[in-house]
């Protein structure tokens, strides 16, 4: 069944387009994660421009984030304080991101950008995960018992000023390294077309130690808020969302997410860490090889406008 | 500008009629088997037909042999801009670029036999006939100009417009019915670019130009993607909030029918 993609500007198999976001929902249904890092590069892999690949993910992501994070506030498992400030930086992060975007965009660079960011960001994580969860896995077979994290020491991110009280995380902080983590995320997911959801949980919990009760809810609603901005603002700016591809996407993705969610429930964290850091890792290196092979074509041509 | 200069430019205007006038026996006539051409968005490209006739007249010189003919269908211009890769610190890069002003989006040359045997190099180059002496505009540093035809950005330029079927020149496309009708298909690819189209007819004989007429075609597309193209581009605002508002109500859509808790 072939549609045609108004902005992508090409025609693409609908099955597919929806097989992938149920793909990619059911993973990140299963990990808790946005997904984004696995849905832009799929895209990117079958042929659609980065560009769109990015602006019309940013959508996606503002959908499967909602429907999360209506859930959790179900579960009163929001934190509406630390999300509050995490917004103030994520919004400015947001602007900035597509500043840059649409800069890189006509510099000819935007496709390299988006491809290094890839490779930085995935292999760095991924591999600090699959690090990680060999480690775990290593010590529950020596059985030895595994610490919890979230210890009470408390480093220098505790001494600076501006501090706030956040009721339902139960914290006493300041409020300048949530601004900043907000801006970092909101610039990052606006660049790379990602909710950052698996960078931002990571640095929330080791951090600043937000509570796992109140991190993923929270997390989400970040992401909802600068997704839609990012939407908004990548169609006033560069025109590349492409709200065909994001409606299959989100019919797909959501579907996938339940099911994901489901098969999460039987495998054990530190083996579900463990896939989800090769499955990183695996992204990242693939954008790697991408950049270090000779293309087909050293030539591109693109449409600048003035046009009659 | 001094008077004796105007009438240098006044001579040569007529020098110019004049040369032209005694050759312009032949009258030409042309019809496109469609002007308007709708396309949808499962558009999987078609081909117009040009056909026309070149009418002897009294003046026409008794030993007027064959006719060749140019025919020379350019689309929408804008404004493009080609980059080349290089390999920096082990990865490709674009490194350079250049601007190509106002080009047509789509361009074609067809002809009855190759180009250099209908005209001599430098008549094909005055009349800006085939892919290499149409002139493409680019902008080199501060100045305008376009380059010799082997320029690599140039070649790179006509060659991923021509993988495309948006750039194309085909020597064997026109045919003779008789020594005075012919026919030409103007093949559209799926991707071809909306807006205005020029035809240029050039009738040759014996290696020189002795008739030409211009005419048009119009492609329009419709349908819902259509719409939504241009609405993205156009009022990119309320396309940005609809899309968002659009994300919103799928997700709430999907948190109310997969609900568990």
């Amino acid at each position: 069944m072939q549609l045609y993609l108004p902005i992508a500007d090409i025609p693409v198999n609908v099955l597919l387009i929806l097989a992938m976001g149920a793909a990619v929902g059911f993973v990140s249904g299963m990990f808790g994660i946005g997904g984004g890092f696995l849905m832009t590069p799929l895209l990117i892999f079958v042929g659609i421009s980065p560009a769109v690949a990015v602006a019309s993910v940013t959508s996606h992501m503002a959908a499967s984030s909602l429907s999360g994070a209506l859930s959790y506030w179900r579960r009163r498992a929001i934190d509406p304080a630390l999300a509050g400030v995490l917004l103030c930086g994520g919004l400015i992060g947001t602007g900035l991101g597509v500043w840059f975007f649409t800069l890189m965009r006509s510099l000819g660079q935007l496709d390299l950008v988006i491809a290094l960011s890839y490779v930085v960001l995935l292999t760095a994580v991924g591999g600090l995960m699959v690090w990680e969860g060999l480690r775990a896995i290593l010590r529950t077979r020596q059985g030895q018992t595994v610490l919890a994290t979230r210890s009470g020491s408390r480093n220098w991110i505790h001494a600076l000023p501006l501090k706030m009280r956040f009721k339902r995380s139960k914290m006493y902080l300041s409020v300048i390294p949530v601004v900043v983590i907000g801006l970092v995320i909101g610039f990052i997911g606006a660049v790379m077309g990602v909710g950052g959801g698996f960078i931002l949980v990571p640095i929330l919990i080791y951090l600043l130690r937000v509570p796992t009760s109140t991190v993923i809810g929270t997390s989400m609603v970040l992401t909802l808020f600068t997704m839609l901005i990012a939407t908004v603002l990548h169609a006033v700016t560069n025109h590349q969302v492409d709200a065909v591809l994001a409606l299959i996407l989100m019919i797909g993705g959501v579907t996938g997410a339940q099911f994901g969610a489901r098969a999460g429930q039987r495998i054990r964290g530190e083996q579900l860490r463990l896939l989800l850091g090769l499955l990183i890792l695996a992204v990242g290196v693939r954008f790697a090889i991408e950049l270090g092979i000779q293309p087909q074509d050293l030539f591109t041509i693109r449409e600048t406008g003035g046009g009659a | 500008m001094t008077r004796a200069g105007a009438a240098l430019i006044g001579l040569g205007l007529l020098l110019g009629v004049a040369s032209i006038g005694p050759a312009r026996a032949e009258q030409l006539i042309v019809s496109i088997s469609n002007t308007r051409i709708t396309v949808t968005p499962n558009y999987a490209g078609g081909e117009l037909v040009l056909f026309g006739s070149i009418e002897k007249d009294v003046d026409t010189p008794a030993d007027r042999g064959v006719y060749d003919l140019v025919v020379t269908v350019s689309g929408p211009r804008a404004d493009m801009v080609t980059r080349r890769k290089e390999r920096t610190l082990g990865i490709w890069v674009n490194a350079d670029s250049r601007e190509f002003l106002m080009v047509p989006g789509y361009l074609a040359v067809f002809a009855n036999k190759p180009l250099e045997a209908i005209a001599a190099p430098e008549v094909l180059r005055r009349q800006q006939l085939g892919l290499n002496n149409i002139l493409l505009t680019q902008r080199v540093g501060p100045d305008y100009a376009d380059v010799v035809p082997n320029d690599a950005f140039r070649s790179a330029f006509v060659r991923l417009r021509s993988e495309r079927g948006l750039y194309r020149e085909e020597t064997s496309a026109v045919t003779f019915l008789t020594p005075t009708l012919f026919r030409t298909g103007i093949p559209l690819p799926a991707a071809v670019p909306i807006g205005n189209y020029k035809v240029e007819i050039k009738v040759f004989a014996d290696g020189a130009l002795v008739t030409k007429t211009e005419s048009s075609f119009e492609i329009v597309k419709v349908g819902f993607e259509q719409f939504v193209a241009s609405t993205a581009r156009h009022d990119g605002l309320a396309y940005g909030l609809v899309t968002a508002l659009m994300a919103l109500l799928t997700g709430w859509m999907a948190s109310v029918v997969f609900r568990r808790d």
